[in-house]
């Protein structure tokens, strides 16, 4: 029995992860055999960052069950913390993968601070209030970044919220330039190493959610006062699924900045947030397969119709609208077996007919 | 276990202890403890101590604060007068899950199980404290998580089996019947190793021969774990029978505590309570 239990989570897990491993076998196969077009290429690198992004919000939101709006926000901090550290260690450290590495993980750090940070007064808040407040330091952390400048001269490295205050020296060079974001960033980031952040993500949330802590955290979000009444620590718990959520959306946010030679922080705003949300939501709650595929498909779905021009965002919220009725809703799932109980009775009727 | 002030005067109380608890320290000691809301004085000198190994029974008409007891027994309320004592050591200000740490554990009147977990996965949590195992061995699956995993399903299954649950142990707990569910709650409790349970009502909803049975198992349970049972019911049958102390609360204030017998034959109790069940 127990044994059956330990293949049973062993089982989906590594579903989970041959599903990522055979996708990324084949995508740099195909990219390598020149096969992808240019356009094609360029998605790669987002959508591993998506993915991870939506795993990490997906235990936040699917296993600890709280509603949270500003993944964007961690995301942002990620990626021009990410951009620092990387202009920085330019000189240090030669090896463009050991930088962007050094890179994200200093961006997850910093993100997974402030993530604590946050918690702190955020987390004595629940459901929709936390929602709100998530959803506010998202666009504080947006606007915040909106206004950091941040530089290097031969007195070393500056950073500043206002103008007046940022004076960089003879031949200094901004790294980035308040609301002009970042420019002329070098792009680090590439698809293998995409590829090992959605396995290094997916191997912290899936070891967790299997863990006493992914447990405990699951209690917490069946029920808050039995898992108090069982000695579990309830805002401890919360604390620790936002801090690593936070986390990896800081590491995922490292790797989708130094993917682009210029980034400004609208881009980390409530909709970015909110098209998150969507991918978790539409993978389904809990479910990190889900994530992982609808996180995939809706980054590329508008991508691929850019032909279809200003038609392209109605057709994406009509393909939202019918995947949520298909895969939620009770009464269409209702009529849909109704239908294919008739169907299957046609088919059976024509059965016995042909058969007498 | 911490010293126990031995200088105090014991309130009165059952003084009933079972002859083996006798001369031990109180697994839980209850003085003078009263809570208002607003203006409503919903429990007022609540007293009673509770021997290592006792079953006591906690009866009383509907609304008269038996629940709001156990909710400040277990620090969901703080109380506005009075101490509680678990295992000597006053609960005043704890959170509830420090209140469990000192070895009180507790069933809900409303079952509160973990609903979209499996059974296993339901006592697991219940043994969360009891794990010992790092939050980075298990994030990074060192060998102390596999031991730490295993020895923790071997005492799940032993004790889910106790309570003649191992069968439904991979099923979710949400989709078990209601006298499954119950049972499930008092594993889940016993599962925090704890010195006393308190059950709230855990016939509630029970056919007659499954509180035969529930019956039967709880003094089993006091039996092999050596723990105190301190229990809310309104099946007189099952109060009568397996407890051998009871306190009758009637408006927040108890009116009689003793034996089944002398709680049988109090007069106050007939006329609060008992009477208009015990009509022969």
């Amino acid at each position: 029995m127990k044994k059956l239990l330990k293949n049973k989570t062993f089982l989906a897990n590594s579903r989970i992860y041959l599903t990522v491993i055979v996708a990324f076998l084949v995508m740099f196969s195909l990219s390598n055999a020149g096969i992808l077009s240019s356009s094609w290429k360029g998605y790669l690198v987002p959508i591993c960052a998506y993915i991870s992004l939506a795993v990490s919000l997906n235990l936040l939101v699917g296993i600890c069950g709280e509603l949270s709006l500003g993944h964007a926000g961690f995301m942002g901090i990620g990626a021009f913390s990410g951009i620092i550290f990387a202009a920085l260690l330019k000189d240090v450290v030669v090896s463009d993968t050991l930088r962007l590495l050094l890179a994200m993980v200093g961006g997850g750090l910093l993100a997974g601070i402030v993530g604590f940070l946050i918690g702190i007064p955020v987390l004595r808040l629940r459901g929709d209030y936390l929602a709100i407040v998530t959803l506010a330091f998202g666009e504080i952390m947006k606007n915040i970044i909106g206004n950091l400048y941040a530089g290097v001269d031969e007195n070393g490295f500056h950073m500043a919220i206002t103008t007046s205050k940022m004076a960089l020296g003879e031949g200094g060079k901004y790294i980035i330039n308040g609301p002009m974001g970042a420019t002329g960033v070098q792009k680090l980031a590439t698809f293998p190493m995409g590829f090992l952040l959605v396995l290094f993500t997916l191997f912290v949330v899936l070891n967790l959610i299997n863990s006493k802590e992914g447990r405990a955290i699951k209690a917490v979000r069946d029920n808050r006062i039995a898992a108090e009444s069982v000695g579990i620590n309830v805002t401890a718990f919360r604390m620790k699924a936002f801090v690593v959520s936070a986390f990896l959306a800081g590491m995922a946010g490292v790797l989708f900045g130094l993917n682009y030679s210029s980034i400004t922080a609208t881009k980390f705003n409530f909709n970015t947030s909110i098209n998150i949300l969507v991918f978790v939501v539409l993978g389904g709650m809990g479910n990190i397969l889900g994530s992982v595929i609808s996180a995939t498909i809706l980054y590329v779905l508008p991508e691929a119709m850019r032909s279809l021009e200003d038609y392209r965002m109605i057709l994406y919220a009509v393909v939202l609208i019918l995947v949520m009725l298909f895969t939620w809703s009770p009464k269409v799932k209702e009529i849909v077996s109704v239908i294919s109980a008739k169907l299957s009775g046609i088919f059976k009727k024509k059965e016995v007919e042909t058969n007498g | 276990m911490a010293d126990y002030p031995k200088n105090v005067v014991q309130v009165p109380t059952f003084n009933l202890f079972r002859e083996q608890d006798a001369g031990k320290l109180p697994v839980l000691d209850v003085r003078n403890l009263g809570i208002d809301f607003g203006g409503l004085t919903a429990v007022d000198s609540f007293n009673i101590t509770i021997g290592p190994t006792e079953i006591a029974g906690l009866i009383g008409p509907n609304g008269a604060g038996k629940t709001t007891i156990f909710n400040l027994l277990t620090g969901v309320y703080q109380p506005t007068r009075g101490s509680v004592l678990v295992n000597g050591i006053d609960i005043k200000g704890m959170p509830v899950h420090k209140v469990n740490k000192l070895g009180i554990a507790r069933t809900f009147q409303n079952i509160r199980l973990f609903s979209e977990m499996t059974a296993l996965d339901n006592v697991k949590v219940g043994m969360h404290n009891e794990i010992k195992c790092s939050f980075l061995s298990s994030l990074l699956r060192l060998p102390g998580y596999y031991h730490a995993e295993a020895a923790a399903n071997l005492k799940a299954m032993e004790l889910l089996e106790f309570m003649g649950l191992a069968d439904v142990a991979d099923q979710k707990a949400g989709s078990l019947p209601y006298g499954v569910q119950r049972r499930l709650e008092i594993v889940r409790a016993l599962a925090t190793n704890p010195s006393i349970i308190l059950l709230d009502e855990p016939a509630a909803g029970m056919n007659p021969s499954e509180t035969a049975e529930l019956m039967h198992q709880i003094r089993r349970i006091r039996d092999t774990f050596h723990i105190a049972i301190f229990l809310i019911e309104h099946d007189m049958n099952l109060v009568m029978n397996v407890c051998e102390t009871i306190a009758v609360v009637n408006y927040g204030k108890i009116i009689c505590k003793g034996t089944p017998e002398q709680v049988r034959q109090n007069p106050a109790v007939i006329e609060a309570y008992l009477g208009k069940e015990d009509n022969d």
